[in-house]
């Protein structure tokens, strides 16, 4: 029996525990200096907006692990002995281990502005830097938000909750730009728009300025506007946290340097989630993912790997969602901000801009290669066959009712997008779906 | 906006404290002529000598009245037992009568005004509170902000004093109607609108009052989930059922001279469909009686499992149910509230189906007793206590054996709970408030069918489904009665588990574990726990409200009625190549 330490309880660090336990009968320790327990990352915003209690994000009850002998151990780890396999905590605690994973997340990004430091600046991360959030904006009367990103919007929701006006500054033309086609981004600026979120397109941040007291009183931007605010939200995205292993034998570039095993180049040191850096990344994927998905998989196979079992890192086709206030958004394969040039968009908009639809496909052989899609909800088993099986595009506008995932009695959107098709491509209509009796009663 | 909203809220206010402080706004006398009146000949002979020094007294408040009224009876009822004159006992409740007799004062004299200034004014201050919510809560979408830093549906001094309300309500109207008898009167206009002939009891305020908090609780939540129509079409249909099917049918029937009929409840829930009274009353009411008989009769043989079958058991009971109407109305502010431990599941499968036997046995034991049995039997009342705890104890032990790591205490608590109930029949068996529901005679407990359907009435029809299932909405959430105890969900839920194509279906692998289907979840079901392995939910307990559905950001669960291969699927999600079987 072996001895399996992971340093991080996200959920890259928590699913490799859960599957060496199902795989093994290994000694499984996860070391945190969070929280106790594992809990959904991507949740820490509804606990400020009050949707839901710290107690709910926790994905399983506090007696799991103990029931499935996973032992938790709350501390901050100082640095690892790889020669002698042992962890130094702070304080003059250590550990041996057999084998090593190390799932130590990321950090937020601060690019060096003037004031970055200052009370009331910060990004959005952590458990401690939400338990700062709640600080910082307490009495606060206005906030400025830097980065047009997943974090940057989940801030403007968060603040806007409790009432706070945003205005929101983000480099590129769009929000997402970097991301996101531009049709999709401006309709995801609309929405901002409608829920009072004074967008600041192509705006940059020259410094933040503070009151006298070292508390952020305003900002001023590359092009002299003074904007006050009380607190600035930094999400300028993040990167690998690996200050732990900077120093370290342990190979590095932006993240933990893995191969196929996600194997760092130390033996029986593996690294997973977004700290890991992949040294060949399969087609179409980046060698640093941090998503949620990417870090479950990782955790997910490193288990088979550190069981015995070497199994590659595969991940399949593409797939991420997110939600922007009220527009939900799904991506299935690749949809690139600018398209490439073997390839074409057909896209779809409703009429109220709320709900869209982007189908990137080949040029030479109509292969569809991705899709976004904003305010509907398509089924991930379908998209992730039809785009395996290369279908062309034809087949999935006349196929694309089998893909609706949306709850009954909602609207379907399908004989619009069918129709929009069938007059952009007269010579391939497709047929267009009909309305049952009690959609036309309801309509 | 926002002034229109505080204008409304004051006005709702104003109205609740109204109709609470109505309760003290009549005074009391009985008068000889009213006694002569209501008071069967028979009885005034008697009753006259204990009750005459009330006459001319004025009480300011109904409790001594009715106190003094129940005492002159129970007096007189003691010495004729004593006496074993059995034929002289006094069974008639005549305190509710001769209450609202009595009553004189603004209340009775100002029904209509006071009916106004409660139901009117309330409804109008609570619109101007909810329909402003259009604007001010931004685009339609889900906006659960702050419900958990709210005094009100975070179980803050807002709700444990809701919730005090409401449970004192109940054991007023269970147990104590003639204290009552001001509410009961504001409630007679209407009454007479739908049926010049009857006037209010207790049960039609009780309806009136449920109607008016589902139609107005339900406005609230169809502007809430306005961005969803499978939530608007399910609170239009309940609103409806509770409106139409459960108020208005009844009174129609009963102003033609049918008999009081419910068309959308049904037995086990319905516990008194089987009662020799209600059987007698509708066989003999004609043809309309014997087809809602038959319908009554069909409606949980045959439209239960087919109708299971094809949608799950949401049919019943988030679209058509009544204790599910208000649960989706009234409730919809505290559905976060419910318990999602694991134990509180062992708990919920232990008490509900023991629920559906209770009824079962029950209603077996009354229709035995209908076709001229008669079952009769008498335990120790120790020894019963005895093997209570006994067997409770056992169960601790071997949930703690099971079960090492999950803490026991929900466990001991239910427990101690049933045998306390037991214990305290026991002990205060001499009280008669309690003897008159538990069947303690002398050292036994005796149960022949009649005392098992009372104890049946008291403890899951009035405690548990009333005082308990709506009281502590604020507590525990929306649906401890439909999640605990609902003997009809019990048995929709094991056809739906067993023999159904409805689920729940998890999209792929797009759930991030955040938490809200779970934390939304009325039923108290961990949905997460599902979504998060790429599982379908298939659980008994669903009622397919669909709000997990409406507040997953990432679109990750649908309501489905699909084909019954592949609904039980493999935990697999997709997106990992590396570890998939495919």
């Amino acid at each position: 029996m072996q001895k399996i330490v992971i340093i991080g309880n996200g959920v890259a660090g928590i699913t490799a525990a859960r599957h060496i336990r199902k795989l093994s009968d290994d000694e499984i320790v996860v070391i945190s200096g969070e929280t106790d327990h594992f809990f959904s990352r991507t949740a820490l915003m509804y606990i400020y907006m009050g949707h839901m209690k710290y107690e709910n994000t926790k994905p399983y009850e506090d007696w799991f692990w103990e029931k499935n002998r996973i032992d938790l151990k709350r501390a901050w780890v100082k640095s690892i002995d790889f020669d002698e396999k042992q962890i130094q905590f702070e304080g003059s605690e250590s550990m041996k281990y057999d084998r090593l994973i190390l799932a130590t997340g990321s950090q937020s990004n601060k690019f060096g502005w003037p004031g970055q430091d200052l009370k009331g600046v910060q990004g959005l991360y952590s458990y401690q830097d939400l338990e700062l959030m709640e600080e910082n904006t307490e009495g606060v009367s206005q906030a400025v938000i830097l980065g047009g990103g997943l974090i940057g919007v989940e801030m403007a929701e968060m603040l806007h909750s409790r009432n706070i006006p945003v205005t929101y500054l983000i480099r590129e033309k769009h929000f997402w730009g970097n991301m996101l086609p531009e049709e999709e981004a401006t309709l995801i600026d609309n929405h901002l728009a409608k829920n009072h979120i004074d967008l600041r397109q192509e705006t940059e941040l020259e410094e933040i300025i503070d009151d006298g007291s070292g508390r952020v009183k305003a900002i001023k931007t590359k092009d002299g506007q003074v904007i006050d605010c009380q607190f600035v939200g930094l999400t300028v995205g993040v990167h690998p946290n690996i200050d732990l292993v900077k120093e370290s034998k342990v190979e590095t570039d932006r993240g933990i340097l893995v191969d196929e095993n996600l194997q760092t180049n130390i033996p029986d040191v593996y690294a997973i989630g977004d700290c890991a850096q992949l040294r060949n990344p399969p087609a179409h994927r980046r060698p640093i993912e941090a998503v949620w998905y990417a870090g479950r998989m990782m955790g997910e196979t490193v288990a088979r790997t550190v069981t015995g079992n070497q199994t590659k890192y595969q991940p399949g086709i593409w797939f991420n969602s997110a939600k922007f206030f009220d527009i939900e958004y799904q991506n299935y394969g690749t949809v690139l901000p600018v398209c490439p040039e073997d390839s074409a968009p057909f896209y779809w908009e409703s009429g109220d801009k709320e709900k869209c639809i982007k189908i990137i496909y080949k040029k030479d052989n109509r292969q569809v290669v991705g899709v976004n899609l904003f305010g509907i909800r398509n089924r991930h088993e379908v998209w992730d066959k039809w785009l395996r099986e290369q279908k062309p595009l034809e087949y999935i506008i006349s196929n694309l009712p089998e893909a609706n995932f949306d709850p009954e009695f909602f609207t379907h959107w399908e004989g619009e997008i069918q129709e929009k098709f069938n007059a952009e491509f007269p010579e391939q209509k497709v047929s267009v779906r009909k309305k049952g009796f009690l959609e036309k009663l309801f309509a | 906006m926002k002034a229109i909203r505080l204008t409304g809220l004051i006005l709702f206010l104003f109205s609740l404290g109204l109709f609470l402080g109505s309760f003290f706004m009549s005074s009391y006398t009985l008068s000889e002529s009213t006694f002569t009146q209501i008071v069967k000949a028979e009885h005034q002979e008697i009753l006259a000598p204990e009750i005459s020094k009330m006459y001319g007294v004025t009480y300011s408040i109904s409790i001594p009245f009715v106190n003094d009224i129940n005492t002159a009876v129970e007096k007189v009822n003691t010495k004729a037992r004593a006496e074993q004159r059995w034929d002289q006992v006094i069974y008639d409740d005549y305190a509710g009568a001769l209450t609202r007799a009595s009553s004189t004062g603004f209340v009775p004299e100002n029904k209509l005004l006071v009916f106004f200034l409660i139901y009117i004014v309330g409804a109008i201050g609570s619109m101007m509170f909810i329909l402003p919510q259009i604007k001010l809560l931004g685009p339609a979408g889900i906006k659960n902000n702050n419900i958990f830093h709210n005094a009100l549906n975070n179980r803050g001094w807002m709700g444990i004093l809701t919730g005090i309300l409401l449970i004192g309500f109940y054991i007023l109207l269970y147990f104590f109607p003639a204290y009552i008898t001001n509410w009961i009167i504001i409630v007679d206009p209407l009454q007479k609108v739908l049926n010049p002939s009857a006037s209010s009891s207790q049960w039609f305020l009780y309806g009136f009052l449920y109607t008016f908090a589902v139609i107005v609780m339900g406005v609230r939540m169809i502007i809430k989930y306005r961005h969803s129509k499978y939530q608007i079409f399910r609170t239009f249909s309940v609103m409806f059922f509770q409106l139409a099917f459960a108020f208005l049918i009844p009174e129609i029937l009963v102003r033609l001279n049918q008999p009081y009929f419910d068309f959308k409840n049904m037995w086990p829930l319905d516990y008194d469909f089987f009662d020799a009274w209600h059987i007698n009353t509708l066989t003999k009411a004609g043809g309309l009686g014997i087809f809602m008989f038959v319908w009554g009769i069909s409606l949980f043989a045959v439209g239960v499992p087919v109708f299971v079958y094809i949608f799950g058991k949401r049919w019943y009971c988030s679209w058509v149910c009544g204790c599910g109407g208000l649960a989706e109305t009234a409730g919809d502010p505290f559905r976060q509230l419910s318990d999602k431990s694991t134990e509180a599941w062992q708990i919920e499968r232990f008490i509900i189906h023991g629920v559906l036997v209770f009824a079962i046995i029950m209603t077996g034991l009354v229709l035995y007793n209908f076709y001229g049995g008669d079952f009769y039997i008498s335990f120790n009342k120790w020894l019963i206590t005895g093997i209570l705890a006994i067997t409770g104890a056992g169960l601790y032990f071997y949930h703690r054996k099971k079960f090492p790591s999950m803490g026991s205490r929900k466990v001991r608590n239910v427990v101690i709970g049933i045998v306390g109930f037991f214990g305290l029949g026991v002990l205060f068996s001499e009280v008669s408030v309690f003897a008159k529901y538990m069947p303690v005679d002398g050292s036994n407990f005796s149960f022949s069918s009649g005392n098992i359907r009372t104890v049946y009435g008291f403890m899951i029809g009035s405690i548990f489904s009333g005082v308990v299932g709506t009281g502590f909405y604020p507590l525990m959430g929306n649906r401890v009665w439909c999640r605990f105890g609902c003997p009809l969900a019990a048995y929709l839920g094991l056809v739906q588990r067993f023999k159904s194509r409805f689920r729940i279906t998890t999209n792929g692998g797009q759930c991030i574990s955040c938490g809200n289907c779970s934390t939304y979840c009325e039923m108290g079901i961990d949905v997460r726990s599902y979504a998060q392995k790429g599982q379908n939910i298939i659980r008994s307990s669903c009622v397919g409200c669909g709000v997990c559905s409406s507040v997953c950001p990432r679109g990750v669960l649908n309501l489905e009625n699909r084909d019954e291969d592949g609904r039980f699927n493999q935990p697999i999600l997709i997106g990992n190549d590396s570890i998939s079987v495919s």
